[in-house]
């Protein structure tokens, strides 16, 4: 991992809901290229940290500062909702976890793909469907499904039709929820090769969000362990997993079988 | 349609509705027009028919009309359905005022689903009865999201729409209603109009209103006002046609309504504009099928 130029600055970011502790005072940086996973048990903090991050809810205190295209590091608390928006469906992506939530279930697999392009202003059928094609091709799902709807699909040709979905308008920085939590294992073992494939091939910068520490063990270059809507534990992932410092992490590795 | 209307019934404030009501809906049609293509808010009235058989358009007809006013009143183009004549001896009986069936001498027209065949000139007004007002509607149900989307002209997803018609049916297959965008901004539903009518609202000199009572939305675009209607660059918008000509009047050039004659497969077209039909038919214009 070569340092290039910050991508995410992440500074005692807070978000409460009420008197409860969403997550606390977080910080770190990212860089182009780079897949930072975010683990820790249920009700931790990571999906709103998640989501926090993305300025999908507002922080309570803190800040996110994203280096814009042809403006440099921006402080997003700043950013006027057009400009956000704009972010979220160009240079930003996210996969949720229930491909349900990040598809368009009713209309074709075409149609998803190609969402992102006519929002940004393509009015050619023909190149927008072939386009589509191609990021069905680099997922791993068959041509023939162009026009089939995503009700058709299976678990995980969902979930890597959300990826193509998202990568269509070639993303610098994507978030994902726990895309691999609906999957069985032999699925989730192909998803993670196609995951591993296109962030080196599209020097991609990931958060990755999941309580799996076998999944960050494959993707992550770096790892953050959560409890309690605080970071407990932060580290290149083979460190942390090999030599877990906090009591929380010892218990965390110790307790998966195959990490 | 010749039958006389009803003479003018005491008891009623001009025009049914009280000054303040029209007030009110005058307010919020000086917004629409200041803004082509917004969709603004207004106070909807209880109105004496039921929703979906426009009391939205009423409700404008009702703020506008002036004792000179000349109405006229169409539905799917015809003068003499139920929804036209009980609309037009409405405003026969609550406002006195004078009625007809020709275009050119109307000054106000309110219509469902239909804009005259015979063009339009500056100073009429056209009344649109709409169902739903919003466009995006049955693509993003929160209303939050599509105002925001309204306000940052952000109308993707409508392609997204059209595309999966052309996946479906190898063409653009929405054929009423299709969605045009006013004055470079807004994406507005032009009423369930057919999409034949579309290009009449382009550069129009007349003021088209249009009211949703249901939903308590008025809009309008303006005279002259463009208004263009969505499509792909490979697939083109494109209006409809038809292989035979009016079978009345002969005409090549309106929209026309099939007509089943028999169980046997027998048919005709005829103009779904009766009023110009029948004016054609005048001037000697004859169809196959004319009398």
């Amino acid at each position: 991992m070569k340092p290039g130029k910050l991508l995410l600055q992440v500074r005692d970011l807070s978000k409460y809901y009420g008197n409860r502790v969403g997550c606390e005072r977080v910080s770190f940086d990212l860089f182009p290229g780079e897949v930072l996973c975010i683990a820790g048990e249920s009700g931790s903090g990571k999906s709103t940290l998640l989501q926090t991050l993305a300025f999908e809810l507002r922080p309570n205190s803190g800040s996110v500062c994203y280096d814009l295209r042809g403006e440099g590091l921006t402080d997003l608390a700043r950013l006027p909702d057009a400009s956000l928006r704009e972010l979220w469906r160009t240079d930003w992506g996210f996969v949720r976890q229930n491909p349900r939530d990040g598809l368009r279930m009713r209309v074709s697999a075409g149609a998803n793909i190609g969402e992102r392009l006519m929002a940004i202003g393509e009015r050619h059928y023909g190149d927008i469907r072939l386009q589509a094609q191609d990021w069905l091709r680099t997922v791993e799902i068959d041509e023939a499904r162009l026009d089939e709807a995503p009700t058709s699909f299976s678990g995980g040709m969902q979930q890597r039709l959300q990826i193509a979905r998202n990568l269509v308008t070639r993303p610098r920085l994507v978030f994902m929820d726990e895309p691999t939590a609906g999957l069985d294992v032999s699925v989730q073992a192909r998803f993670l090769d196609l995951l591993r494939r296109l962030t080196s091939e599209l020097n991609l910068a990931v958060i990755l969000v999941t309580h799996d520490l076998a999944v960050a063990r494959l993707l992550a270059h770096r790892l953050i362990v959560m409890r309690q809507g605080r970071v407990v534990e932060t580290g290149l992932t083979d460190q942390v997993l090999d030599d877990p410092h906090h009591p929380y992490t010892q218990l965390l590795v110790s307790s998966v079988l195959t990490a | 349609m010749n039958a006389p209307e009803p003479a003018l019934q005491t008891g009623y404030n001009f025009a049914y509705l009280d000054e303040h009501t029209k007030r009110m809906i005058r307010r919020a049609l000086l917004k629409a027009v200041a803004i082509p293509g917004y969709q603004v808010p207004f106070g909807s009235r209880e109105m004496p028919l039921p929703y979906g058989w426009g009391t939205g358009g009423i409700q404008v007809t009702a703020a506008l009309i002036g004792p000179d006013d000349v109405l006229k009143v169409i539905d799917q183009g015809a003068d003499d359905t139920t929804n036209a004549v009980n609309i037009r001896s409405f405003f026969a009986r609550v406002a006195g005022v004078a009625t007809t069936t020709s275009t050119t001498d109307a000054t106000l027209i309110q219509t469902r689903h239909r804009i005259p065949e015979t063009p339009l000139a500056e100073g009429q007004i056209l009344v649109f009865q709409v169902p739903i007002p919003e466009p995006l509607r049955w693509l993003e149900p929160r209303e939050t999201e599509t105002r925001t989307m309204h306000a940052l002209r952000e109308y993707g997803l409508m392609h997204v729409k059209l595309y999966e018609d052309i996946v479906r049916h190898g063409r653009i297959a929405t054929t009423y209603d299709y969605p045009v965008i006013v004055n470079d901004h807004y994406l507005m539903r032009p009423s369930p109009i057919p999409k034949f009518d579309n290009p009449k609202l382009h550069r129009n000199p007349a003021l088209m209103l249009f009211g949703a009572g249901r939903e308590k939305r008025v809009y309008a675009v303006p005279p002259y006002t463009d208004v263009r209607s969505l499509d792909f660059d490979d697939h083109p918008f494109s209006v409809e046609r038809w292989e035979e000509p009016c079978a009345l009047c002969g005409s090549t050039e309106t929209y026309l309504d099939e007509i089943i004659l028999d169980d046997q497969g027998q048919r005709m077209f005829v103009c779904s504009d009766s009023e110009y039909c029948a004016t054609r038919q005048e001037a000697g214009h004859k169809g196959e099928m004319a009398a």
